[in-house]
Order: structure tokens, then C-alpha cells, then sequence
């Protein structure tokens, strides 16, 4: 086991597998000798080279665009988009051409890219760089994507969406990347699709993913005092999903709450709840419950921003309402 | 480089396959056998042809969605093509993507694709890979004058040229965009005059001459090999059919059409190719001839070839 940050395990994770396969490059805004604009690639280009570790001019959709011309051409890159946010540059590029290729080529083209792009709020980066896009990306057939919450998890993630030969989407949250977590020691790898119970408990399940998984935790930890024990799962990657996890969770609570720090409206927590609601209902003991942002931009104010993210005294009202 | 008797008829028979093709997939596609949407090359094909013959096996070539004339130019099979925009299983794509998403990536066609100057990027992406992977392989894209405006192109370009890829840009200027004619849509004439914005040679030719558009390709292909750089050639040239099977063309006047029908690329080149004594005019019939069965060939294979079995609607979604 080691003491490392979300940014150095995943600036790890990048390490190994461009130790391991010499097809691996990584092609981004500043992200060679500037180290990447949270620093995560730092090192990299040292290690590597300029062939390897690539910076391109700003150009979304040259970035995005060419990863996939090289992807179907053989290579395996992990292009980086600096916010998530920035997508809507490339989005052809990732939901006509990456997503699709595979099956309207009936089946004959691969293209084993990494998309990873820094997500989320808390930072005063206000509107347009704090955004939460998972619920695009889950919409589109052909994508998987992976919301790591730990540094753990990122390492291990990051390291197997890269060996996958589908489009990956790894969403990295910029106030998670200082976080320091245990990470274990070797090839340390997660398989996608594979949800984690962070905390076991027997009264209420809370699905939350990353930041968010941090705040149900903690949440979790003032329920207890109460007497009320929350189950807390991260389901880590949120497509594929890892429904079994969830499914026999609620069948020991009989209670779900979703948390998630992207809007509510149109979130991808509606899409657990509908599919909780369809295959697990007679489990539920009590309605599905949502903790996630109000349908605004996000604000750049202190005090507004702080009232837009999702916390804890939200979480801890939404389980309290089940007794 | 100077081609041979037998090089020169293959750039005919090459020719004469797209054009019989696209002809008989408009009489199908008016007889209600083809579903969705087709965008014919007819009038086009000396710039596929002249240019896919100097490509080796390691290159790419990236399309649009008037790519059956680039498919065929790569080499894809012809039955494959054809039972693919008929929608059956036997198609090269399972039936799952159609006229504009026909792709053989083993053969380096990188497919054809529903978004205009798509191919850019991919393009780049996949010279890219020639480079980093050593093959010697170049990458072509072709695009229009419309997708010329596009950001893909001002990205791709600037990409390709700062990255010294090995990936040539061929320009289909075909005059218009649909509807909009060119001198509409941009202030320029030449397409070739925005290379120099990136720092990049560029060529005009006639995009009806198939030896032109060979030797201007030759050249580039070559520059690209040595590790020139990337380059521009735009091809003048003209589609004698609407944007989409069943335009009605109403942008366009009769006597522009027919001027450009007079510069028919495979009679053009008939022509020289005696007048050169290249070829005779039965050599040429016997090539039409053969063109015409494999063609047939073709609709019978599309035609036997059962609809994808309901299975492959779920399949394909995700590599294992």
C-alpha cells in the first residue's frame, strides 16, 4: 500500500500502461512540459518523449477527431479534454464518430480511446468549467464511462479502460485530485462495470459517485450517531452498470437514495431510479429518493455555489425522511 | 511516372465499375428496392481513382457520404458494397450502416460518414498513427468545397501541419453544398488558397482528368512518404446527379449541367487513351462489357442476400 493523491495515481495509472504498451500515447492541451493544467501528467513527457506525450494546439475537435483516426489505425490513445465542460467542441467526434464506428461498420472497427476530462464544482470556476456531463455521455450507445471516486479507484480504472478496446470516458473530479487515498502497491487493476460497497449497513442504500461518495460517507458517519446505518455504494463505472450491487443492496434496506452532484433534472440518477423502480420495486419499502444539484448553471458566487453542490445536511435529510 | 497500357486500362476499368455502380444504384434506388438515402459519384470518379491509385496496402483513405466511388477506388468488394446498401447481412458492414457508413477498415477505407468533414480529423488521426507506427503509410481525406468550411478542416489542417503528418487533403470542389452554390458559401474560388493559411503546399487540377489528378497525387503521396509534410490538392470537378437520389436540382441551371457533361471524365479519357493509341475502341467495350457483368453480379448477391436476423440489432454496441 501506498499514500498518494487521485493526481498521482492516475499520473501512475498513465505510467504503467505506457511502460506496458508502447501503443499508449497521450495527445492534450498543455499537457507535456506544463505538466497539464492540474498537473496530473506531470513527468510524463520526460519519461516518454515528445512522440508520446503530445501537445496539441486548441483543438477540441482536431484532439478528439485524430484519437480516433488513430484508434481505428491501430494505436491506443488517451487524448484529454482540460473540462469536461469543453466537450461540446468535440462531440461528434466522440458520440457520431468514436461511439459508433464499431457497430456501423458491423463490427469490424475498434477504437480503443480514453477520453479523460476534469469535471465538477467547488472551485469558483462558475459556469462554464464545473459542469457534470455524465448524463451525455450515459445516453450514448457505444461509450462506456467511469466516475472514479478515489485514488485507488482511479489507478485501477484508469489502467483498465485503457487496455479496453471500447471508447472510454474517465471523468476525474478537479477537487478530487489533491485527495490523498491508499493506493495498493503492484499492478493494481478494477475491472470496469464493477460497482464498490465503500461502507456495509442494513437501513438505507445510498448510490453516490465521485465527490459525491465522499459526502455520503461522511453523511453516512452522522446517520450512524442517529442510529441509523447506511449501506453506501460507488458504483464507479456508470456504464456499463453494475446493477447486481445495487439490486441486492436495496433487498437488505428496502431504501435508496441517489446522490449525484450533476443537475437532478435529466441526471443519470433518474435512470438508476427508473431502473430501480422497474426490475427491484418489490424491494422497495419507501419511494426512490434524488440528492443532486438544482436545474441552474452553476454559479460562480462563493456562497451561491456552495448552496448549488449537494452536501451533506441534504443527504442526511433525505434518509431521515424514510423514518 | 509514367503508366503502362495494362495501368492506364485499370484506371479505366476503375472508372467505368464507379460510374456503372452509382448508375445502377440510382435505377434500384427508384425502384423503392434501397432504403434510407444515396448521394451518387457520378461525374467524380477520376478524382477517387487517380488518386486511390497510388495507395499501398498500409494507407488509409478517409470518405463522406458520397463515398461509394472512394470505396470501390480503395478495392472494396463490390458484391460487399453493393448488398451493404441493400441493407442485407452479406453487406460489408452487416447491413448495419449503409450507403453512408460503408467501411472497410482492414483495407484502409476508413469508411464513409452521414457527418460533412468528419473525415478530417480522422484522417489526421490516422496519418498520425503511420507516423508514430512507422508503416510508410499516408492518409488521405476526401471532402468538399462546403466541408471546407467546417472547423474540422481549419483544425485538421492546422493539426497536420504543425505535426508534419503524412496525410494529403483532397479537395472534391465540386461547386456546391447541397443547394448552395460555391460562390455563396465562401469568398474564395480556389480552395487550394487556404493551405497557405497553415503553412501548406497545395495543388489545383482538373478534377475530370484522371492522369492530372494521378500526377498531382503521385507528387504528394511521395512528399508524404519522404516525411514532407501534409499537402492540399483541390480537384475541380462536378456531380451530374443532385446532392441526394431525388433532388430536384432546382439550384442548378440545364446549361451549367450539360457544360460539365461535355467534360465527362470516362469519355474524356476514351478519347486520349486512342488518340494515344493506348486502347482501342474494342479493348474499351470489352472492358464495359466485363464492368457491366460484375455489376450484375453484384445486384444478384444483394438481392439473395437475406436482411441482417434481428440478433444484430444488439451486437456490435461493444468490442468484448
Amino acid at each position: 500500500m501506498a499514500e498518494m493523491t487521485y493526481s498521482q495515481a492516475i499520473n501512475e495509472a498513465l505510467e504503467e500502461e505506457m511502460h506496458r504498451d508502447e501503443k499508449v500515447y497521450i495527445l492534450g492541451e498543455d499537457v507535456g512540459a506544463f505538466g497539464g493544467c492540474f498537473g496530473v501528467t506531470t513527468g510524463l513527457l520526460e519519461k516518454f518523449g515528445g512522440e508520446r506525450v503530445l501537445d496539441a494546439p486548441i483543438s477540441e475537435t482536431a484532439i478528439m477527431g485524430s484519437a480516433v483516426g488513430a484508434a481505428v489505425a491501430g494505436l491506443r490513445p488517451v487524448p484529454e479534454i482540460m473540462f469536461a465542460d469543453f466537450v461540446g467542441v468535440c462531440l461528434d467526434e466522440l458520440i457520431n464518430q468514436a461511439a459508433k464506428m464499431h457497430y456501423m461498420f458491423g463490427g469490424k472497427a475498434k477504437v480503443p480511446l480514453t477520453l479523460r476530462m476534469a469535471c465538477g464544482a467547488g472551485l469558483g470556476a462558475a459556469a462554464q468549467h464545473s459542469q457534470s456531463l455524465e448524463a451525455m455521455m450515459c445516453h450514448v450507445p457505444g461509450l462506456k464511462v467511469v466516475m472514479p471516486a478515489t485514488a485507488a479507484d482511479a489507478k485501477g480504472l484508469l489502467k483498465s479502460a485503457i487496455r479496453d478496446d471500447n471508447p472510454v470516458v474517465f471523468l476525474e473530479h478537479k477537487a478530487l485530485y489533491g485527495v490523498i487515498g491508499e493506493v495498493p502497491d503492484g499492478e493494481y487493476m478494477i475491472p470496469l462495470g464493477k460497482a464498490d460497497i465503500k461502507r456495509e449497513g442494513k437501513d438505507v442504500t445510498i448510490l453516490a459517485y465521485s465527490m459525491m461518495l465522499h459526502k455520503a460517507l461522511g453523511s453516512a458517519e452522522t446517520l450512524a450517531l442517529d442510529g441509523i446505518e447506511a449501506e453506501v455504494i460507488d458504483p464507479r463505472t456508470l456504464v456499463p452498470f453494475d446493477k447486481e450491487t445495487l439490486y441486492k443492496s436495496i433487498e437488505k434496506t428496502g431504501r435508496l437514495v441517489i446522490v449525484h452532484e450533476a443537475v437532478k433534472q435529466g441526471g443519470f440518477g433518474g435512470e438508476i431510479a427508473a431502473m430501480v423502480a422497474e426490475e427491484c420495486f418489490d424491494f422497495l419499502d419507501a419511494p426512490i429518493k434524488r440528492v443532486a444539484a438544482p436545474f441552474t448553471p452553476i454559479p460562480f458566487a462563493a456562497n451561491l455555489e456552495a448552496a448549488y453542490i449537494p452536501d451533506e445536511a441534504k443527504i442526511i435529510a433525505a434518509v431521515k425522511s424514510f423514518f | 511516372m509514367a503508366l503502362n497500357k495494362e495501368q492506364m486500362l485499370d484506371l479505366y476499368r476503375q472508372m467505368r465499375t464507379i460510374r456503372e455502380f452509382e448508375e445502377t444504384v440510382a435505377k434500384f434506388f427508384s425502384q423503392g428496392q434501397i432504403p434510407g438515402f444515396v448521394h451518387l459519384y457520378i461525374g467524380e470518379e477520376a478524382v477517387a481513382t487517380g488518386v486511390c491509385a497510388n495507395l499501398e496496402k498500409q494507407d488509409y483513405i478517409a470518405s463522406t457520404h458520397r463515398g461509394h466511388g472512394h470505396g470501390i477506388a480503395r478495392g472494396a468488394s463490390i458484391n460487399k458494397m453493393m448488398a451493404e446498401i441493400f441493407g442485407k447481412i452479406d453487406g460489408e458492414c452487416k447491413g448495419k450502416g449503409g450507403s453512408m457508413h460503408i467501411a472497410d477498415v482492414e483495407l484502409g477505407f476508413l469508411g464513409a460518414n452521414g457527418i460533412v468533414g468528419a473525415g478530417m480529423p480522422l484522417a489526421t488521426g490516422a496519418a498520425f498513427a503511420a507516423k508514430y507506427m512507422k508503416t510508410n503509410g499516408v492518409a488521405i481525406c476526401f471532402f468538399g468545397d462546403a466541408a471546407s468550411n467546417r472547423g474540422t478542416f481549419h483544425e485538421s489542417l492546422n493539426m497536420a501541419s504543425i505535426q508534419k503528418l503524412p496525410v494529403i487533403f483532397v479537395n472534391e470542389n465540386n461547386m456546391y453544398g447541397i443547394s448552395m452554390s460555391q460562390e455563396r458559401h465562401q469568398n474564395i474560388t480556389d480552395i487550394a488558397d487556404r493551405a497557405g493559411s497553415y503553412g501548406m503546399p497545395s495543388m489545383v487540377v482538373d478534377g475530370n482528368d484522371v492522369m492530372a489528378v494521378y500526377e498531382a497525387a503521385e507528387e504528394a503521396v511521395k512528399r508524404a512518404r519522404a516525411g514532407g509534410g501534409p499537402v492540399l490538392i483541390e480537384c475541380k470537378t462536378y456531380r451530374h446527379h443532385g446532392h441526394f437520389e431525388g433532388d430536384p436540382c432546382v439550384y442548378r441551371s440545364d446549361e451549367e449541367v450539360n457544360a460539365w457533361k461535355a467534360k465527362d471524365p470516362l469519355p474524356r479519357f476514351t478519347n486520349r487513351l486512342q488518340e494515344m493509341n493506348m486502347a482501342t475502341e474494342a479493348e474499351i467495350n470489352q472492358i464495359d462489357t466485363e464492368v457491366k457483368k460484375v455489376i450484375a453480379d453484384a445486384v444478384e448477391f444483394a438481392q439473395n442476400s437475406p436482411v441482417p436476423t434481428l440478433d444484430e440489432l444488439t451486437s456490435d454496441v461493444y468490442c468484448a
